[in-house]
């Protein structure tokens, strides 16, 4: 027990947990006592001996977890425990509960604990559309409604979009660079255990005095900074977060800058590389703002400090500007890297080169800066400066141009091919081609500042998010996952369930969306508990398609679980792909590559005899033949 | 490599495209017509459901196309032609996409100057946000003073100049399509000519608070003498407070702020808490 408790894991995990806490609450109530102060503060806004703890405890946490010990010891010039890789691969389903620093485990620990997050999102999006089913109040209070969406829009994008994004590429793309693991595993590893703890604290909120934060996931200032406590849970809880996705970004650049394989230059990574080197070039540069901007109003709730604060100087409309700065480009975290696995799927189940692979890159790039221009498109009529809307609106439409041509692109590319159905991936990638077309045309409509002025802050709006997050990110987050399941989990899943989570989801997508933009064009504002009785009917058919859609969701789950566990052998390559991790094992070994491969061709050399993207170690050189592949097990 | 028919594709295009304008129009998605932005506004509207029909026709086809003629046999392991781009058509399908957006910029700015000049004889109304209700100022009539309920004559432009003193709300009259945010500290317009008489609902559009469902004034548009006769029925005026700029409103909060100092500092921190949630 003893040494249980001194070697890094969940017993001294728990006693830092407890001590962190323990340090903050009296170190609170200790200097509040010494000023002469009563021990607690209970205004709304304060609670500081709420407030510190909900941060010292979770460094506890990651002291006792472990995660700082190997720079601890380091830092302090002891000598660092020899590398036995212990805390390295998985071996046995407890490895996953540990500080763990193989790529291929964070992975998975981050799609998994990020599907979980979904489908708690899921749960509180449907309790809404419940309340939402009729006019009138019948489930929920107004307060407690408020908290729904709150925490709903945040669990969603800030613990599944976001970051399931970072495990799936996590997982592939240091495989598909020919890399042995992320530049800095133990930063990768800390990187996902900050996430659960963000979770938890937004979760925590609903326990607080005054509910969840409630002010949207947008969280205006003031209304912000004079909310309850909850609030400043939100404010804590976007930290852990947000340096969990700047520490992941960080590890990506590095990765992709330093540690492909010999051979692969820039044009020739495949582009969901050039994907995630886009998005995290957005993480390095947005974040920090959204970070700042919840610090400020944060300062502006329990240290009396008046950033937001307009009768004392402060400038209400600066917190949207700042919180915009990221969101914006956040919007965009939430879909490139979606862009990327589009691209891998699309190519190899058409088999076919990427059409234009070099404008499709410039694309992303393009898109990544026009992105730091275009935030305050979501304040045409918040009464900033006038003079800004126009120019704003220019970068806003232009950006549609890249997007086009990643659309037209994927068009071109399966021109000519071959194009094979059969899996749940390729079914994905196809209807997001459609699907989120949709959403990129409400966007330019409500780029159109005149067209915006009416439909802002309407259903319009939340039709247009959810065409593009769901109907664009979610289609193709579930792509990724059951293209890369085989790799993940070294299983195939079922075919037939996935067909039938295929068309639930699709449908249920679009019976569930596309009303929202009758009814918010008709004059339904968003963010209301209830509605006049003219949108009864458009309100029911959303509500019974959303429960369509959330019920199809637990085909996936079932098919996921099942098939990690029973699902026939995937061998290495099901699809027949090019790109490196399909020329490893299924799941691949512990370090990935006995030796490291050499690049010597694009990445999407299909119909071209002859012509290789890799040579893997082993091989003896270039003219080996093209291995056969492996087996395939597709139902027609 | 066979040649695309690429007529046929462009009459798929323009058949899909047509149609889907044709039903869409059908349609009168914003409602009820009910200012002189609405008719410029709408018509905007239209013309961007005809070219996003046709833009959504095209990804249609050209999917629906690509999957009826190069879907793969069961069993066929073959790969496409090695087709790795075309710079011309990439050139075309960048540089179209971007005239298409800049004209629409242009529009859309022309549109929006349209809709916001003000005229000289446009006559102010002064709209407070509070949470959760809305009350009026008419400065031209003595600053009188209703509450919850708005009257505005038909035909004349009146410049709505927005206040809040507790959190951001927003002004929407859906019918008049107009809408603008009252902010704590800065002082808003937003500039309405009704040319419907009618009953209409203030929404209140920005997230408030709890009460935010339920922000909602009536709004009534009639003839300049009935509107004359109900500004004149008015009892109540303004509330001194209410009418401060925000300048004058902060300066006024220091001097409260001043005068209450003598009382001995109780030791809590003072925060701002504009919304008072229980
Ligand atoms: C063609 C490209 C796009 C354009 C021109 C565009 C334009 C806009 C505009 C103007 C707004 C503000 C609407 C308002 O509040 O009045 C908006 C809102 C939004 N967009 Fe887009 N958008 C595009 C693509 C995307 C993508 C790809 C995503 C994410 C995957 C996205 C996510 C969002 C979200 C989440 C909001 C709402 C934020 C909020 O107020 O809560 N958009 N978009
Ligand atoms: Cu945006």
């Amino acid at each position: 027990m003893a040494a249980a408790i001194r070697q890094p894991g969940w017993y001294r995990g728990a006693i830092g947990l407890v001590l962190g806490a323990a340090f903050g609450f009296f170190l609170v109530v200790g200097l509040r006592l010494l000023s002469g102060l009563d021990a607690m503060q209970t205004e709304q806004t304060g609670y500081p001996q709420v407030i510190v703890p909900l941060i010292t405890a979770p460094f506890g946490f990651l002291f006792g977890f472990g995660a700082f010990d190997y720079w601890f010891r380091w830092a302090a010039g002891k000598p660092t425990i020899p590398e036995d890789h212990s805390g390295h691969g998985a071996t046995r389903w407890q490895d996953y509960f540990k500080f763990n620093t193989d790529h291929k485990v964070i992975g998975t620990q981050y799609v998994v604990t990020t599907l979980f997050f979904f489908l708690i999102g899921g749960l509180l999006a449907l309790l809404m559309r419940a309340e939402l089913a009729q006019p009138g109040a019948q489930i929920v209070a107004a307060n407690t409604f408020n908290g729904l969406f709150s925490t709903h829009a945040v669990v969603m994008i800030f613990l599944f979009i976001i970051p399931v994004f970072a495990g799936l590429a996590n997982y592939v793309l240091p495989l598909m660079i020919g890399a042995p693991d992320m530049a800095f595993p133990r930063l990768n590893a800390l990187s996902f255990w900050l996430l659960p703890i963000a979770g938890i604290i937004f979760l925590a909120s609903f326990l607080a005095p005054g509910g969840s934060f409630d002010a949207g996931w947008t969280g205006y200032a003031p209304l912000s900074t004079g909310a309850p406590l909850g609030q400043s849970f939100f404010n804590i809880g976007v930290q852990f977060a947000g340096a969990s996705s700047i520490a992941t970004a960080l590890n990506f650049l590095v990765t992709i800058i330093t540690m492909r394989a010999p051979g692969m230059n820039i044009w020739r990574m495949p582009l969901l590389v050039w994907a995630n080197l886009s998005t995290s070039l957005l993480v390095v540069g947005a974040t920090p703002f959204v970070a700042g901007a919840q610090f400020m109003v944060f300062f502006d709730r329990i240290l009396g400090m008046n950033f937001f604060n307009f009768l004392e100087g402060g400038d209400v409309v600066s917190y949207q500007h700042i919180f915009w700065f990221y969101s914006h480009p956040a919007v965009y975290i939430m879909m490139l890297p979606g862009f990327g696995i589009i691209s891998e799927i699309i190519s190899t189940h058409a088999r076919k080169p990427v059409f234009g692979y070099r404008l499709m890159a410039l694309a992303l790039i393009g898109i990544v800066v026009l992105s730091y221009s275009v935030w305050a498109h979501h304040m045409f009529v918040a009464g900033m400066f006038s003079w800004l809307r126009v120019p704003i609106m220019i970068t806003t439409l232009l950006i549609a141009v890249p997007t086009g041509i990643k659309v037209f692109s994927w068009l071109g590319t399966l021109f000519y091919g071959k194009i094979h159905t059969y899996s749940t991936a390729m079914l994905f990638a196809l209807a997001f081609i459609v699907t989120f077309t949709i959403g990129g045309i409400s966007g330019v409509q409500l780029g159109m500042i005149p067209l915006d002025i009416h439909v802002s802050d309407t259903y319009f709006v939340v039709a247009h998010i959810h065409f593009v997050l769901f109907g664009g990110s979610v289609f193709t987050i579930f792509a990724g996952i059951y293209h890369w399941f085989p790799k993940m989990t070294g299983r195939m899943y079922d075919e037939r369930l996935g067909r039938i989570h295929f068309w639930g989801t699709v449908i249920g997508t679009w019976m569930a969306f596309v009303p929202m933009h009758w009814v918010g064009m008709d004059g339904m504002p968003r963010r209301v508990a209830d509605y006049a009785s003219q949108y009864g009917d458009w309100n029911l058919l959303i509500s019974v398609s959303a429960f369509v859609l959330g019920a199809v969701q637990l085909v996936f789950l079932y098919n996921m679980i099942v098939s990690w566990r029973f699902g026939p052998k995937a061998g290495n390559n099901p699809w027949r792909a090019n790109s490196i991790e399909w020329h490893v094992s299924s799941p691949p070994p512990v370090f990935n590559f006995d030796e490291i491969p050499r690049v010597v061709g694009g990445p999407y050399e299909y119909g071209t005899p002859g012509a290789r993207h890799v040579i893997m170690g082993g091989e003896e050189s270039a003219d080996v033949p093209e291995p056969k592949p492996t087996t395939v097990t597709a139902p027609s | 490599m066979t040649r695309l028919p690429i007529f046929k594709m462009v009459l798929a295009v323009i058949v899909v495209g047509l149609i889907q304008s044709v039903v869409l129009l059908q349609f009168n998605w914003f409602g009820q017509e009910a200012s002189t932005a609405a008719k410029p506004i709408d018509t905007m509207m239209d013309v961007t459901i005809v070219l996003s029909s046709f833009i959504f026709a095209i990804v249609c086809v050209a999917l629906g196309y690509a999957l009826y003629k190069w879907r793969a046999k069961p069993g066929d392991e073959s790969d496409g032609l090695p087709i790795h781009g075309n710079t011309k058509l990439e050139v075309i399908w960048t540089l179209i996409p971007v005239m298409i957006v800049l004209g629409l910029g242009g529009y859309s700015w022309a549109v929006l100057n349209d809709i916001e000049k003000t005229k000289a004889d446009a006559i102010h109304v002064n709209a407070y946000a509070q949470q959760f209700a809305w009350t009026f100022g008419y400065p031209e009539s003595g600053n009188k003073w209703s509450e919850g309920e708005i009257h505005v004559p038909v035909d004349r432009q009146i410049i709505f100049d927005l206040r809040a003193q507790d959190v951001i709300h927003s002004f929407w009259v859906p019918e008049w399509r107009m809408k603008k945010d009252a902010v704590p500290g800065l002082e808003t317009d937003v500039v309405v000519t009704p040319n419907r008489e009618g009953t209409f609902q203030l929404v209140c559009a920005e997230l408030c608070g709890l009460g935010h469902t339920t922000m909602r004034a009536k709004v009534v548009v009639e003839s300049q003498a009935e509107y004359d006769k109900w500004v004149a029925g008015l009892k109540s005026e303004v509330p001194e407070d209410l009418l401060l700029t925000p300048d004058q409103y902060i300066e006024k909060q220091k001097q409260l702020e001043e005068q209450s100092s003598g009382i001995e500092d109780s030791g809590v921190i003072e925060t701002n808490k504009p919304n008072e949630q229980d």
